[in-house]
């Protein structure tokens, strides 16, 4: 760091050590489960929802509501941290691993990314990378319940290692792409990967 | 994209807005002006390098002058406002870089009538777009329907009385959720499909909309917009929760 500015007078919160760890640059922690979204919460019926892997594989394939439930699906418990600058820990959720879907199709090249589509037109981008080897799942439950609509219900991506808004709301697929394009936020300024431990907040960060 | 910067501003006016709401006027030499509806992020650092950083939406138009305002609701166990309200004086100096967003912005282009919906300190980048709309001078309808717990809850609410009877196509419309004065003809309940219907009378059903305060009333007021027939893309959100801090 070079030379400090200190705000007069600001001595701030400081946590418990072993806490404190888990808290990543510029992120303070919260107790709430805090709400973001750019438009309407969107209200499928579960019987017109699909999830859908596209773009550059063999064979597009598409799940219904019940045969994406059927699918190998595991609980998993992960700290997230928003961009907003919240961070919450231990935050159980249940879903199925990214790889689980992934096994499903033949990707036609390996270096590939991810474009994630929502139910109300929201997107954002991934490199694959960031996708497999579980650093990503496609989530329908919180905390023993089925995921509430304004926190993305029925499904939503949840990317843990990015910041939060990578984890799209309300996914309705993956669209694999050989070039990467911005996503919603990606266009707005926000950065394009998103590492909280980078703090990569905007472009250029 | 350019990077956005960490810069230095300095406080030069601190106003009481509410019991719970100051306003800090920040000098930030090297402003690239804003569009209404964005907002900034403060860092603090304290004598042993300890930081926080918070997001707070811009409350003034963009003008000239390197000079943005910051309408700061207190929370009071959180970490930053607390310190704002408490300590900070003019001639004080912490770091802001923005601006940030683009989404929930509205910057004078767009020529569909404009309704705005805001729950308590929610009003802040909506106040934005007001103050930009009368500077500009700009045609475009606009309706501010805003909830506030209590008269006194009110931000804004002389410039607000002013800029409403100027007969210039904005039209003020306020609920009063907890407390009214004496005589209140006004609406006297949370916002609810009735009142967004009966406001929308006035507005057309083109309105472009942006809604900003605590996650229920967004959730709602976006939700009732829907059901009463506006399209998903004419309904722009941003919150305003209690996690501020």
């Amino acid at each position: 760091m070079t030379d400090r500015f200190v705000t007069r007078g600001f001595v701030g919160r400081r946590r418990a050590p072993e806490r404190g760890q888990r808290i990543l640059p510029g992120q303070y922690l919260t107790n709430d489960f805090p709400v973001l979204s750019a438009g309407p919460t969107p209200h499928t019926p579960l019987a017109d929802w699909s999830f859908r892997i596209e773009g550059l594989v063999d064979q597009p394939v598409s799940w219904t509501w019940e045969e994406f439930n059927a699918l190998p699906s595991r609980e998993f418990m992960v700290d997230i941290s928003c961009v907003t600058k919240w961070t919450k820990l231990d935050m159980r959720w249940h879903g199925v691993s990214v790889d689980t879907l992934l096994e499903r199709v033949d990707l036609n090249r390996k270096e590939a990314f991810v474009i994630a589509f929502s139910d109300g037109g929201y997107t954002t981008n991934l490199p694959i990378a960031d996708m497999v080897n579980d650093q990503a799942f496609v989530a329908y439950g919180y905390d023993d319940k089925p995921l509430a609509p304004e926190h993305g219900g029925p499904a939503r991506l949840v990317v843990p290692h990015l910041y939060f808004w990578k984890s799209a709301k309300w996914v309705r697929g993956l669209r694999i792409v050989d070039r990467d394009q911005p996503g919603f936020w990606e266009s707005f300024g926000y950065h394009n990967r998103g590492d909280p431990w980078l703090e990569e907040r905007y472009s250029g960060d | 994209m350019a990077t956005l910067n960490w810069q230095i501003a300095t406080v030069t006016a601190v106003r009481d807005e509410t019991p719970r709401v100051k306003t800090l006027s920040l000098l930030v030499p090297g402003w690239q002006s804003h569009r209404p509806g964005q907002h900034v992020d403060i860092r603090l650092t304290a004598e042993d390098g300890y930081q926080a950083q918070r997001s707070y939406s811009i409350a003034s138009a963009p003008n000239e002058q390197p000079v943005i305002d910051l309408s700061v609701e207190r929370v009071e166990d959180g970490e930053v406002s607390p310190f704002l309200h408490d300590e900070v004086v003019v001639g004080d100096r912490f770091e802001v870089r923005g601006p940030i967003g683009g989404y929930f912005v509205w910057d004078g282009a767009a020529t569909d009538p404009l309704l705005l919906v805001a729950g308590g300190s929610g009003v802040v980048p909506l106040m934005a777009m007001v103050r930009h709309r009368s500077h500009i001078g700009a045609a475009v309808p606009c309706t501010l329907l805003y909830s506030s717990r209590t008269p006194d809850d009110i931000i804004y609410a002389d410039e607000l009385a002013r800029l409403g009877g100027r007969d210039d196509g904005l039209r003020v419309i306020h609920a009063l959720t907890r407390v009214q004065a004496a005589g209140w003809t006004g609406y006297s309940r949370r916002i609810d499909m009735r009142m967004l219907g009966e406001v929308l009378e006035g507005t057309g059903r083109m309105a472009q909309a942006f809604v900003c305060g605590p996650t229920p009333l967004v959730e709602s007021v976006a939700e009732s917009l829907v059901n009463i027939g506006l399209a998903p893309g004419q309904v722009r959100t941003e919150r305003f929760g209690p996690t501020g801090a």
